[in-house]
């Protein structure tokens, strides 16, 4: 396997964007900011990756008018997935194995706010037995959290102190569209929303965009005195159907985190949207107590749909960046109810 | 006056699919009133019937009709039902596992509040009165009345053949917002202009403007008004049919190269038969009356051929 590192990421998230779905607008300073980072132009990128969705959207092919931000003259090595700027890092990861490039840019953006996202989640789900009933995204998190709180795995106290961690450590992320700490108290004394969920624990509706840049062995140590590099990325799926499957487990967390190898990790940022599924994804990861979850506020101080999965790895990368951590994770979900979870683990060594 | 131009529109569409044996199944069993799981090779009672066995991953083939009756394992509460749900008040989404299932099915229950909801409460189907095959032919769930036990549906389809595809119209709702430039653009249409914008880097000049100059990849800034009249570098001619067409056909879809600009746009051809449109034809912007103006690409009717000698080649040949 070659050494490769995360060496760049930048990131945008806003309550509400006010420009077209294609998001050109975001992605050119973000691209300038990974060049400023990175020392380099757009044509020292040797692969680019894209994650979007034209549901979101609301328009055909707006992956294809983002690719204007990059600038294709001469034409660029490029490709898109339909999902979480995790998994375009992932298909950028593969292509630097294979050796055909040492350098990749990827990112992701959404505009959530153009439609009803809760609603547009329904176009993810089986198409005979589900779409059909449009189950929203916040309904399908609420059973999951019930079936937890019924079984005793989980309760709304447990649920109030992520809330309550999430929303205190977001006052120091000049990103963060929701944020500011109160107690656990005063979160279990505000009104049910979706009973069992509070909107508190559900993440934010949040636009915008992020990009990482990846590089192999020198390309990343001519960038950086500590890159972040990727020791373990995996990722995995369970069945989508939510009669099928235990909500309180998540099998193919503790997949992705087994592939990964999650021992010794300091920092982990978890993509959680909803507050009980952080308490998931702590069992299923195996993450000791002394871990630090989520410290830029996590997902519910902001959830940019193809993004936050992706800027999860970029937070976890600059604590390795900075040396204030060796061994640090990320972790990325898709699909309803934590269905599908990608981990990449990154380390500080020389 | 807001940064950008928006307005709404709707993404509709209906995905038609076959069911294959197993769903069909299932949705035949809906139609005609019955609920049907099928048998796992573990020996769990699975609904609906999965296609394939989760262990041996052979087609599903031991059905199994479960009764309209069940219990709540798990719910959650719809305060803000949205469009196409079940309910169109609020209502909650529930798991429910009927009985002689093992695993729990997801569909909604029709109370009044989140008070009248619990785990463990016994539901039973209320079917639509209407049934097609499809998954809302369990309108909801209710809570069950021991008076009132689940009435086997009246079954007058039973000569109906098996149910082998379903339609699911999708229809979704978006604010549509023009980028600044798109804005800048539209902006200068309901003011009789055409505004395109240069890239700082190839000095190209786009129009319509875009937020990036697409071989620089850098924000194009500097505003350039453009002439109303231009070049015809290619066209089509429209000859057939299609839904939402407002003109007859034959008629011709071209890209114009105004004067000034770099990159053709496209627009109609009119005021001259089809068969006499060619490439270099010199052509000219006929604009609506002014007071049917908007922020529209519409305020311009067509382009008209100007009578003007044809375009040299050499004029237009980097603008193909």
């Amino acid at each position: 396997m070659r050494d490769v590192a995360v060496v760049g990421f930048a990131q945008r998230q806003m309550e509400e964007f006010d420009g077209s779905p294609t998001c050109v607008e975001m992605l050119v300073p973000l691209f300038a900011e990974c060049y400023e980072q990175t020392g380099w132009t757009r044509k020292d990128v040797g692969f680019w990756c894209s994650g979007s969705s034209d549901y979101l959207a609301g328009r055909s092919f707006s992956f294809v008018q983002a690719v204007d931000a990059i600038g294709v003259t001469p034409p660029v090595n490029e490709s898109h997935v339909e999902m979480d700027l995790a998994w375009a890092m992932y298909e950028a990861w593969i292509k630097i194995q294979t050796g055909e490039v040492d350098t990749a840019l990827v990112y992701a953006f959404g505009k959530s706010s153009a439609g009803v996202l809760r609603r547009t989640l329904a176009m993810q789900l089986e198409p005979y037995t589900m779409t059909p009933l449009w189950p929203d995204t916040v309904s399908l998190a609420g059973l999951q959290a019930r079936a937890g709180i019924d079984a005793g795995v989980w309760d709304e106290t447990a649920m109030a102190e992520v809330v309550h961690r999430s929303l205190g450590d977001a006052e120091r992320n000049e990103y963060a569209v929701r944020k500011g700490a109160s107690s656990v108290e005063e979160l279990l004394a505000r009104p049910m929303y979706a009973d069992p969920l509070r909107k508190h624990d559900c993440a934010p509706v949040t636009d915008g965009a992020a990009a990482i840049v990846l590089a192999a062995g020198d390309r990343a140590r001519d960038v950086r005195d500590k890159p972040a590099w990727i020791s373990g990325l995996a990722h995995n799926v369970d069945p989508m159907s939510m009669g099928t499957r235990d909500l309180t487990r998540s099998p193919s967390a503790a997949a992705a985190a087994a592939g990964a190898d999650v021992d010794g990790v300091e920092v982990a940022e978890l993509h959680a949207p909803f507050s009980h599924q952080e308490l998931v994804l702590r069992r299923e990861l195996g993450l000791a107590d002394d871990v630090a979850i989520n410290p830029s506020g996590g997902p519910l101080s902001g959830n940019p749909m193809f993004s936050a999965g992706g800027i999860r790895i970029g937070e976890a990368a600059r604590k390795i960046w900075s040396g204030e951590a060796a061994k640090t994770l990320g972790h990325a979900t898709s699909g309803p109810a934590l269905q599908q979870n990608l981990v990449c683990t990154m380390e500080g060594r020389a | 006056m807001a940064r950008t131009l928006s307005a709404p529109v709707t993404v509709a569409f209906d995905y038609t699919r076959s069911t294959g044996p197993v769903l069909g199944r299932f949705l035949t069993g809906l139609r005609d009133g019955v609920v049907v799981g099928a048998r796992t090779s573990s020996g769990t009672v699975v609904v609906p019937p999965p296609e394939y066995d989760p262990v041996t991953h052979q087609q599903t083939t031991d059905f199994v009709e479960v009764s309209p009756v069940g219990t709540v394992t798990s719910w959650s509460w719809v305060p803000e039902p949205v469009k196409g749900q079940p309910l169109d008040r609020p209502f909650a989404f529930a798991l429910v596992t009927l009985d002689g299932a093992d695993t729990p099915m997801l569909h909604a229950v029709d109370v009044a509040s989140a008070t009248d909801m619990s785990t463990g409460m016994r539901v039973q189907v209320r079917w639509a009165a209407d049934r097609v095959g499809a998954m809302t032919d369990i309108e909801a769930f209710v809570p069950l009345r021991e008076d009132a036990p689940a009435a086997p549906s009246p079954v007058g389809t039973e000569q109906a053949a098996p149910i082998t595809g379903v339609v699911t119209p999708v229809s979704l709702d978006y604010t549509y917002a023009a980028s600044p430039e798109e804005s800048a653009f539209y902006r200068g249409l309901a003011e009789g202009r055409i505004v395109g914008q240069r890239c700082p880097a190839c000095h190209k000049v786009y129009v319509p403007p875009r937020s990036a100059c697409p071989s620089d990849g850098q924000p194009t800034s500097e505003e350039v008004e453009l002439s109303h009249e231009g070049t015809v570098t290619t066209f089509c001619v429209v000859n057939v049919p299609f839904m939402g067409q407002k003109i007859t056909p034959p008629y011709v879809s071209a890209y114009v190269l105004l004067d000034g600009a770099d990159i053709a746009f496209l627009h109609l051809i009119l005021d001259i038969p089809a068969d006499e449109v060619r490439m270099g034809m010199r052509v000219k912007a006929v604009w609506k009356p002014e007071d049917e103006w908007g922020t529209t690409i519409e305020n311009i009717s067509h382009f008209s051929p100007t009578g003007d000698p044809d375009a040299d080649y050499e004029t237009y040949k980097n603008h193909l």
